[in-house]
Order: C-alpha cells, then sequence, then structure tokens
C-alpha cells in the first residue's frame, strides 16, 4: 500500500512553495525563488514515481484488474448525511499516470524557466504561480469527488488566468487573460449544472458512489425528450470542452499564448488542457452506458481535430501553430474516448486516448519549449522573423525536429503508437471517423513540418546585435529529457497499465493498418517540405488559388468576431445597458418621486413638524399600532 | 459568561472615547477596544463550544433575562446560538478591520469614531437579542449613526445620499414595526419573547398577512430588489469604514432578521410567498450582476456587486431547504467579509490616486502590489474563487436550491448559477482596468504602497476568509445547529 503521507505531499509540496514564495519571494528570496520552486517539484516528481512503482509494480493488480484506491479522504463541507464535499486522493492507473505526467513536465518547465524567466522582475511570483498551478492540477488529478475536481478545476483555470496576464502591463495579455478565464467560466457553468444534476441523481458527490449508481442499468426520467443522465454529462462535457478547447469554445487557447513560453508548454500543452479529457474518462463508466452524450463527445473531438488542424495550416505566429496543434491533437483524444467501450478490446480508444495524452504531453511540451527557446533568440513569434536558424541552435534543431517526427506519426516516435491505437480504434467503430482523422493526420504532418522547415531552414534569420546562442544549460536539460521520452514513451506496454476497466488489453502493431495514417504523414511532410524548405513563391500562390478558403482560415473562421458580437452587441448592449438604465432611472426614479412629494405633501403640512422629537415618536408609534390593530381586528 | 459583555466593550469604548481629546488616543483607545472585543467574541466562540458539549441538545446558551419594561411585560432577554456566534464574529472581524482603515481621518476624529463604536455595539445587541423588541431598538441603534457618518464624512453627492439611505432603512424600520407589533398582540400582551412568539400557533391567515412587513421591511436592510436603491448610493458616498460596517455589517442584519423573524415565526407564510422570494432574489442576482457589469465607479461596482451577492442570501432563505439556509447564513458572513475586504482595497486606492473611475486607473500592480493584490483577490472571493469564502457559500445555496424540483425553483437555481459567468466579467473587468495594463497617469509613479495599519486590516480580513474557505468545517458546523432547529419548525408547517 502507498504510503497516504507520500501521497498527501505530491500536491502539497508545491502549494508550499506557492505559499513561501508569495509570501516573502518579492523582498527576501527572490533570488531562490527558482531554486524553491525546483526543489519542490523535484521531490513531488520522484514520490511520483516511487507512487507510480508502488502502485503498479508492487500492489499490483487484484484478479488482474488495477484496483481503485482511495489514499485518504476527509470530509470538507458536509451538505446532508449523503451528499458532501470530500477532499481526497484517490489512486487509480489513470491517476497515477496522470500524477508523473503532471509533475514531471511541470519539472521540466520549473527547470527551463531558470534559464528563461532569468532577470525578470517578477521572477518570483512567476514561481509562485507555477506552483500554485502544479498544486491545483496535481488536486484535480487525485479528486475523489466530483465537487473536489470542480473546485481544482477552477483553481487551475485562476492559475492559468494568472500566468497569461503574467506580463501584466501588457493589453493584449490583459485581454487575453479575461478571455481565458470568461470561456472557461461560461464553459464552467455548465460542468457546476452537470453536477447538479447528477448528483441529484445519485444522491452523492462522491465518484466512486456516483459512477456506481449511474453507471447500472436505470430508469431515469427525461426533459425535452432526453434523459437526465444524458443532460447531465453533457453538461459535465461542456465544462471539460471548455478547459480542453474544444470546438466552438477553443477561442481561448490561440490568445493564451501571451503568457510565458514555457507556461505554454506546461499549461496549455500538456496538462490542464487536457483536464476536459481526463474529467470524460474519470466519468467513463458513466458515459459509456450513453450512446447519446458518448456521440456528442466524438462529434465534437472530431470537429476540433479537423477544424483547428486546417487553421494550424494558414497561421505565421509559431506558438498560434503550436496552440492549434494543441486543441487538434486533444480533438483525437476527445473522439477516441467517445468511439470507445468500457470492457475488453471494444475499450480501445479509451487506452488509446489516454496513450496519446501521455505521449502528447512530452513531445507538445517540447515543442514549446524549442520554441521558446527560438523566441528567447530572435525576440518574435512571427514565422517572418525566422529561417535557417539550425546553425544557430543545433540542439533545439534536433529536439524540434524529433518532437515534430513524433506528433506526425512517423515511427517508431512515440506520436505513431498512441495515434494508431486511436486510428485503430475509429477504424473499428465508424468509418467516417476513421477518414476524417487519417486526413486529419496528414494535415498535421504538413503544419509541423511547415513550421520546422520555416524556423529551421528556408530563408537566412536576420540576427541583430548580439545573441546568446541556445541559452544556459538549464534550458538545454529539458529538451534533452523530453525529446527523449519523444522517442522513447511509445515503446511503454500502456496497454497494460491503462485501460477502461483496469485489466490489461492486448496490442499489437498491425503494419498493414499502419501503412494509411504513415503514408498520409510522409506525404504531409514531403509536401511540406516541397514548399516551405526553401525560400520559394510556390506558398504564396497556393494561398491565392485557394483564395476565400486560405482567408477564412487564417482569420480562424472568423468565430471571434461571432463571439464579439453576442458578447458586445447583444449581452452588454441588450442587457447589461438596460439593466443600469432602469435601476437609475426607473427604480431610483420612482424612489426619488415618492422622496419629492413626500417634501411637497410635507410643505403643506408644516404645521404639524413642531420639531419635537417626542412628538414624531408619539405620532410614529400611534401609527403603526394602529396599523397593527387593523390588521389584527380586520380578520 | 455573560453576554452583556458583548455589549458593554464597545460602548464603554465608546464612551472613553468621548472624553479625549487627542486624536491618537482616539484611535489607539478605539482599536483597543476593537481587539479586546474580537478576544472576548472568540472567548464566547470557546465557551459556547463547551457548553454545548455539556448540553448538546440545548439550542441558545447563556440565556439571561432583565426587566425592561415590566408594565407592557416587555424584557431585555439575550442568548446566542451558533448562528449568532457567527454574525458576531463576522462583526468583530469587521469592525477592527474598518477601525483600522480609519488611520487617516482627520476631520471630527472624535465624533467619528465614536459613532463608529456606537455602531458595532448595536449589532452586536441586535445579534444576540433574543426579545423582538430590544433587537428592533439595537436595529435602530446600528442605523441612526449611518445617516451621520455619510451626511459628515462622506464625499459626492452625500447628503442625497445620507437621506435616502435613512429614509428607505427607517421605511423599512416602520415596516418590522408594524409587523413586530402585530406579533406582540398575538401573544396577547405575553411581550416580545421570540420564543415564545414561535411557540405559539399563528393563523396561517394572519401569518399571511404580518409576513409581508416583516420580510420587506428587513428586505430593504439587505438590498431586496427593488428597494436596493440606497445600496449604490450610500456606499459610494460613505467613507470607507462606512461602506464596510454598511455593507458588512448593516446589510446582515437585514438577513438575519429575514431568516429569524419572518421565515421563522411565521413558517406557513414562508412557504406560502417563497415563489415571489426567489423571483425578486433571482431578479436581484442577475440584474445586479448585470448592472454592476455597466458601472464606471469602483464603488458603485462593489454595491451593484452586493445587491446581487445579498441576492443569494433571500434566494437560500426562500428557497426553505436546511442546506440552502445554511448556505444563506454561509453567504452572510462570507459576503460581509469580502465586501469589507473590497470596500477597504478600494479606500486605499481612492485615498492615493483621489480617483475611483475605472477609465483614469491603470497597472497600479506595478506601484503598490499589496493594495492591488488585495485587491485582486476581494475580486476572486467574490467571484466565487474555491479556497477563499464565496466558494463555499454559493455552492452550499446552489446545492440546496437544486433539492426543490418544481420546475420553476430549477429555472430560479440555473438562471442564479448563471451569475457566475456575469460575476467573472465584471470582476475581471474591474480588476483589468485597475490593477492591470499600463500606468495610465504618471503621478501614480510615485503613490505608495499601504502602511503598516492597511496591511493590518487586510490581513485581518483575508485570514477571515481563508479559513472559512480552506476550512468550512468549522463555520459549517457551527450553524448547523441552528438551521437544524429553525428548519424542525419550518419543515413541520408544511401542509
Amino acid at each position: 500500500m502507498n504510503n497516504h503521507i507520500n501521497i498527501a505531499l505530491i500536491p502539497l509540496l508545491p502549494l508550499a512553495s506557492f505559499v513561501i514564495l508569495g509570501l516573502f519571494g518579492r523582498k527576501y528570496i527572490k533570488t531562490f525563488s527558482g531554486v524553491i520552486g525546483v526543489g519542490s517539484l523535484l521531490i513531488s516528481a520522484l514520490l511520483s514515481l516511487q507512487t507510480a512503482y508502488q502502485y503498479f509494480f508492487v500492489d499490483g493488480k487484484l484478479n488482474g484488474v488495477y484496483q481503485k484506491v482511495i489514499a485518504f479522504k476527509y470530509t470538507w463541507l458536509s451538505f446532508s448525511d449523503s451528499v458532501s464535499i470530500d477532499m481526497g486522493a484517490l489512486l487509480d492507473p489513470i491517476s497515477v499516470m496522470m500524477l508523473v505526467l503532471v509533475t514531471f513536465v511541470s519539472l521540466m518547465v520549473h527547470i527551463f524557466s531558470l534559464g528563461y524567466m532569468k532577470g525578470e522582475e517578477r521572477y518570483s511570483t512567476y514561481y509562485a504561480f507555477l506552483g500554485l498551478f502544479t498544486f491545483s492540477m496535481l488536486g484535480l488529478v487525485l479528486s475523489t469527488n466530483i465537487f473536489q475536481i470542480y473546485m481544482f478545476w477552477e483553481l487551475v483555470g485562476v492559475s492559468s488566468f494568472l500566468l497569461i496576464g503574467y506580463y501584466f502591463d501588457k493589453p493584449s495579455a490583459v485581454a487575453a487573460s479575461k478571455k481565458a478565464f470568461i470561456v472557461t467560466r461560461f464553459a464552467d457553468l455548465g460542468f457546476l449544472i452537470g453536477i447538479l444534476v447528477l448528483s441529484f441523481q445519485a444522491h452523492t458527490l462522491d465518484f466512486q458512489t456516483l459512477i456506481d449508481t449511474l453507471s447500472k442499468p436505470q430508469t431515469i426520467g427525461s426533459f425535452m425528450g432526453v434523459s437526465i443522465l444524458t443532460w447531465g454529462l453533457t453538461l459535465v462535457f461542456m465544462g471539460g470542452a471548455g478547459k480542453s478547447a474544444m470546438f466552438p469554445l477553443h477561442i481561448w487557447l490561440p490568445d493564451a499564448m501571451e503568457g510565458p513560453t514555457p507556461v505554454s508548454a506546461l499549461i496549455h500543452a500538456a496538462t490542464m488542457v487536457v483536464a476536459g479529457v481526463y474529467l470524460v474518462a474519470r466519468l467513463f463508466p458513466v458515459f459509456s452506458v450513453d450512446e447519446a452524450a458518448l456521440t456528442i463527445v466524438t462529434y465534437v473531438g472530431l470537429i476540433s481535430a479537423l477544424f483547428a488542424a486546417v487553421i494550424a495550416c494558414t497561421q505565421t505566429d509559431i506558438k498560434r501553430v503550436l496552440a492549434y496543434s494543441t486543441m487538434s491533437q486533444i480533438g483525437y483524444m476527445m473522439f477516441a474516448l467517445g468511439v470507445s467501450k468500457y470492457n475488453g478490446e471494444e475499450g480501445l480508444g479509451f487506452m488509446g486516448s489516454m496513450f496519446h495524452l501521455f505521449t502528447h504531453a512530452f513531445f507538445k511540451s517540447l515543442l514549446f519549449l524549442c520554441a521558446g527557446a527560438v523566441i528567447h533568440l530572435v525576440h518574435s513569434n512571427e514565422m517572418k522573423d525566422m529561417g535557417g536558424l539550425r546553425k544557430y541552435m543545433p540542439l533545439t534543431n534536433a529536439a524540434f525536429l524529433i518532437a515534430c517526427l513524433a506528433i506526425a506519426g512517423v515511427p517508431p516516435f512515440a506520436g505513431f503508437f498512441s495515434k494508431e491505437e486511436i486510428l485503430l480504434a475509429a477504424f473499428h467503430s465508424n468509418k467516417l471517423v476513421y477518414g476524417v482523422a487519417l486526413f486529419t493526420s496528414g494535415l498535421t504532418a504538413f503544419y509541423m513540418f511547415r513550421l520546422y522547415f520555416s524556423i529551421f531552414w528556408n530563408k537566412e534569420a536576420h540576427l541583430h546585435g548580439e545573441h546568446h546562442g541556445e541559452g544556459s544549460f538549464a534550458m538545454k536539460l529539458p529538451l534533452v529529457l523530453l525529446a527523449i521520452l519523444s522517442v522513447g514513451a511509445g515503446f511503454i506496454p500502456f496497454a497494460s497499465f491503462v485501460t477502461a476497466d483496469g485489466a490489461a488489453l492486448e496490442t499489437h502493431i498491425d503494419y498493414a493498418f499502419s501503412a494509411a495514417p504513415v503514408f498520409f504523414g510522409v506525404t504531409g511532410i514531403l509536401l511540406a517540405a516541397y514548399l516551405y524548405k526553401t525560400e520559394n513563391a510556390r506558398p504564396q500562390n497556393i494561398a491565392n488559388t485557394f483564395g476565400g478558403l486560405y482567408q477564412s482560415a487564417y482569420k480562424k473562421f472568423y468565430i471571434d468576431e461571432i463571439y464579439l458580437f453576442i458578447t458586445k452587441k447583444i449581452v452588454f448592449n441588450c442587457i447589461g445597458r438596460p439593466a443600469a438604465w432602469i435601476d437609475k432611472n426607473i427604480i431610483n426614479g420612482t424612489i426619488n418621486l415618492f422622496g419629492n412629494t413626500t417634501v411637497k405633501l410635507s410643505e403643506s403640512v408644516k404645521t404639524i413638524q413642531s420639531g419635537k422629537v417626542q412628538s414624531y415618536a408619539l405620532y410614529f408609534i400611534s401609527g403603526a399600532l394602529l396599523l397593527a390593530a387593523l390588521i389584527i381586528y380586520a380578520l | 459568561m455573560n453576554l452583556l459583555l458583548l455589549i458593554s466593550v464597545p460602548s464603554l469604548t465608546a464612551l472613553i472615547v468621548l472624553f479625549l481629546y487627542e486624536p491618537k488616543k482616539i484611535k489607539a483607545v478605539s482599536f483597543a477596544g476593537s481587539v479586546i472585543q474580537l478576544g472576548l467574541v472568540l472567548y464566547t466562540l470557546k465557551a459556547y463550544y463547551q457548553q454545548k458539549q455539556l448540553n448538546p441538545l440545548n439550542n441558545f446558551f447563556f440565556e439571561k433575562t432583565y426587566a425592561w419594561f415590566p408594565s407592557l411585560n416587555i424584557n431585555f432577554h439575550i442568548g446566542i446560538d451558533g448562528i449568532a456566534i457567527a454574525m458576531l464574529l463576522l462583526t468583530a472581524v469587521v469592525v477592527l478591520a474598518g477601525i483600522l482603515v480609519s488611520w487617516k481621518v482627520e476631520k471630527n476624529v472624535k465624533e467619528f469614531f465614536f459613532l463608529l463604536l456606537l455602531l458595532s455595539a448595536g449589532a452586536y445587541g441586535f445579534f444576540i437579542s433574543l426579545d423582538l423588541f430590544s433587537l428592533f431598538f439595537f436595529l435602530e441603534v446600528a442605523v441612526i449613526p449611518k445617516f451621520l457618518l455619510i451626511g459628515i464624512w462622506g464625499s459626492g453627492k452625500k447628503e442625497y445620499s445620507a437621506m435616502k439611505l435613512a429614509l428607505m432603512l427607517m421605511g423599512g424600520s416602520a415596516l418590522i414595526f408594524v409587523g413586530l407589533l402585530a406579533l406582540y398582540i398575538t401573544t396577547s400582551g405575553n411581550g416580545f419573547n421570540w420564543q415564545v412568539v414561535a411557540s405559539l400557533n399563528i393563523s396561517s391567515e394572519l401569518q399571511k398577512i404580518i409576513f409581508p412587513f416583516l420580510f420587506i421591511g428587513f428586505g430593504v436592510f439587505t438590498a431586496l430588489f427593488p428597494f436596493h436603491t440606497w445600496v449604490p448610493d450610500g456606499h459610494s458616498s460613505a467613507p470607507t469604514a462606512a461602506s464596510m460596517f454598511l455593507a458588512g455589517i448593516s446589510m446582515k442584519l437585514g438577513g438575519y432578521g429575514c431568516l429569524r423573524v419572518a421565515v421563522y415565526l411565521l413558517p406557513e407564510a414562508a412557504h406560502y410567498y417563497s415563489p415571489y422570494i426567489i423571483v425578486l432574489a433571482t431578479i436581484a442576482i442577475l440584474y445586479g450582476a448585470f448592472a454592476t457589469m455597466m458601472q464606471q465607479d469602483l464603488k458603485y461596482i462593489n454595491a451593484y456587486s452586493s445587491v446581487s451577492h445579498c441576492g443569494f442570501v433571500l434566494l437560500g432563505i426562500g428557497m426553505l431547504t436546511k442546506t440552502s439556509i445554511n448556505g444563506a447564513v454561509l453567504q452572510m458572513v462570507s459576503h460581509g467579509l469580502m465586501t469589507a475586504l473590497f470596500f477597504a482595497a478600494i479606500g486605499m486606492l481612492y485615498e492615493r490616486t483621489h480617483t475611483r473611475m475605472l477609465k483614469e486607473l491603470g497597472g497600479l500592480l506595478k506601484v503598490m502590489p499589496f493594495i492591488a493584490t488585495v485587491f485582486v483577490i476581494a475580486g476572486l472571493c467574490s467571484l466565487g474563487l474555491p479556497g477563499l469564502s464565496g466558494f463555499v457559500a454559493e455552492m452550499t445555496v446552489f446545492m440546496g436550491s437544486w433539492e426543490r424540483v418544481e420546475t420553476g425553483y430549477r429555472i430560479a437555481t440555473i438562471l442564479s448559477c448563471s451569475s457566475i459567468v456575469v460575476t467573472a466579467v465584471y470582476i475581471l473587468r474591474a480588476t483589468g482596468q485597475t490593477v492591470m495594463g499600463p500606468i495610465t497617469n504618471n503621478h501614480f509613479n510615485v503613490l505608495t504602497d499601504a502602511t503598516w495599519n492597511e496591511r493590518l486590516a487586510a490581513a485581518v480580513l483575508l485570514i477571515a476568509i481563508l479559513i472559512i474557505g480552506i476550512a468550512p468545517f468549522y463555520l459549517n458546523d457551527l450553524i448547523k445547529p441552528g438551521t437544524e432547529m429553525m428548519m424542525q419548525k419550518i419543515a413541520s408547517s408544511v401542509k
């Protein structure tokens, strides 16, 4: 059995780092902030590894199935005898996997930031916020209770808000942080109502009991022709879609790139944005009995995957390309869950989704950290300011290439294995989903290599003044470690650890099946090489040929404009403004009218106003008594 | 322990202040008095726990009765339960913080602190009263100083605001007084004893007539729509400490009265009027939130958001489930603390920048990191961030409200839930404009951060907010017996 103090320490150490740096960082220990942050995360990561080792290898399976273990649980706020919010730690394959993942990526980002954020004025605040985020994310992962996950869900949201707005004197950063918070808040409203619906149905907030109750076949009422269970799950999924930037709630993610790049790597690539996938996976036993909700998950994921990939082909800001790529890959994870079932072989989609979540975290955070190193060098996010950088930064070049190969699904890099499982699951469940997914994987390879060639090949960038190459050891180490994992993570026998029902799954690589995705991937790469490896006019020609489509994709299909129209024109002008106006003029006006009339009336009855307080009191009390007496005796 | 101490300490402090002349001494004495009072309330809490352990079935502790107007059978009856202690704690913390932020007051220092202390004595008296007459008496004691505080030390259109506030609250009081007299008559001369009235069987027709007087009367104090218009003007004209007292304590007198007097004493009427209360509360929640979104003045923003947040108190009471009423009490405590913190932060900003207009502010995080951080935390509490008190209270209200399964109630709950989005919009708008962004005015660069007294004031409130936010079970366990006791009567009255 795992020691529950060790498990509690995993989230509490980053919290301690947040509290210490938040209280004393600015004044007393500014220069040590990084060391404190890295130190706390290092211990957390080691404890997570130890927990995972204990869970998977020492405690192992019972009857061939990994058990769900409640390490500890305390009542935090009780509503009634059966309904209460608990705080605790739940260990099962997905939460243990996430523990390792979150602490490891967070550690890499902490280390990278030692170099990247060096000399920043708010250096200690930065590390404090990173600590807060890591704590919240770990709390979310370990949740035993649906309200616990909601709480940490909000906390990761606010950490993300604080970190996006880290450069708070930049208006675009402030706007982006607000947008991210408000859009996800809107989605969380769905989550909250979903919790109310589900918990009322199950008479509990506890995950275990809730899942057991709701995944049993039962008679459940319906509302507007749709079963209550579907309503509840869809609303909860709405929260997940907001956090995971699924269409149409994705609009905050590209703007979130205003934050420091290591933050994007941690929060907006590897951990927080997959919270929605994790939420669906956590409730998967319930989702799996509700066909309608799963269909919604499938199509939202699929549309997001394709939609974002198309946009990514046209963007010129390297971080935005990566942001859309993240959205697209999370779309993969979502529809993989959607096409999955709960038991045995049919649970392949679930396993593929979790596997992809795992490998994606490594190569996507690697891509972001590389992008950070590039931005550090050229002081710009725009592709046009880059080119030929492989000479200045050979290590970054190699790492970026590895990550691109991984995300493009080229064997034997990590992404190949996880994507393979997803495509296989889609193939067996829904041919339409499979077709779109296959096409998207071609697009993925194309836009990633467009990015790679534009940064590291193509024309020669003009670097101004003195430049410092690839930065310090602290910035190189995470790249190397993550690159190793981007190659090696695919060889982990993931299916024997993480599956929907906890029992091992037999998987093998079917070479005949792999041919199609690999073909699409390689085609995408070759096309990108043809267009972008050297400077030429072909990309512009193609953009001109596709005129309308290119423009709308470049403008992100005008989704932002639609939102702006709804919020500014409808909510502000048609609800907010009238409410303020009514209050100022009608309600307040009525009160003033009463006041003024009284003044006028009193002018005419001035004589009663003797100025004697006693007589006023007499009037008041006798009047009140009279009124009271009237009430009583009128009956 | 004798609860009279709780009234005597602030009254005595106020009295001492009257005989002092040096502003420094006046401030020191007021500060000392409020620290002692906080200690005393904490001691009361400890004594309550001890007594509760000995007599777990008792509802009220430290009860005492003193004859007041023997000829009318009016007694001065005091006693407390967990809910009252929660309110006492809120009052003590807000008073301490309010006195601390008033350190810079220079005009008529003596009168200012005297009135603040008198007001707090009124609030303490109100919360320990178990007799409707003394309850009403202390309610008035807590109102009248407001008029003077705003009228003399206020800013902007202070005469108008002071008059409006006084008239509207007095109007509310008049309604309450009528209701109380009607209750007095029903006891057939047996006095105003709250417990006695509670044990009576008042016919449901009579209940339905008396209830609106009491509920609307107390409702005016807690910004019941559409009687909330004194809130924005009153708060914006009031000096910082008075705003804190007004929103932190006075508005809670109303919520407490609605619950303890109107709903508890007239439960059948409460059930009858429940849909109306919920409609008004839902309107207040959403309409207040949308109106906040359009405000330009920071104090108006917080005042309108108070209308919205106090709507949750009324919603929780109107839903009449155990959880929702628990939530209403939690929200009273939480909102009191958070709004006091917000007003304190706004006051600190205003004192330095001399403006409260969003357009003129910007980038203050750079020049006054402490105050700006407090401002942001107060905002985050207001938008219901977990770990701070607002979340606990709002979620309890939502959970409790959802227990009402009728479609209308469900719609009201969903609409109220949706205010969490609007709240996020206006809070982020306010913080984004004020403390983030570039510095808009070069004069801001020379401004200084919080002084020791301001830091202490913020710390006291922050600690209270964090305790509730991180470990809500303390407060929840404290108030639960009180709501359970009331629910027995309220639930049994359903026919």
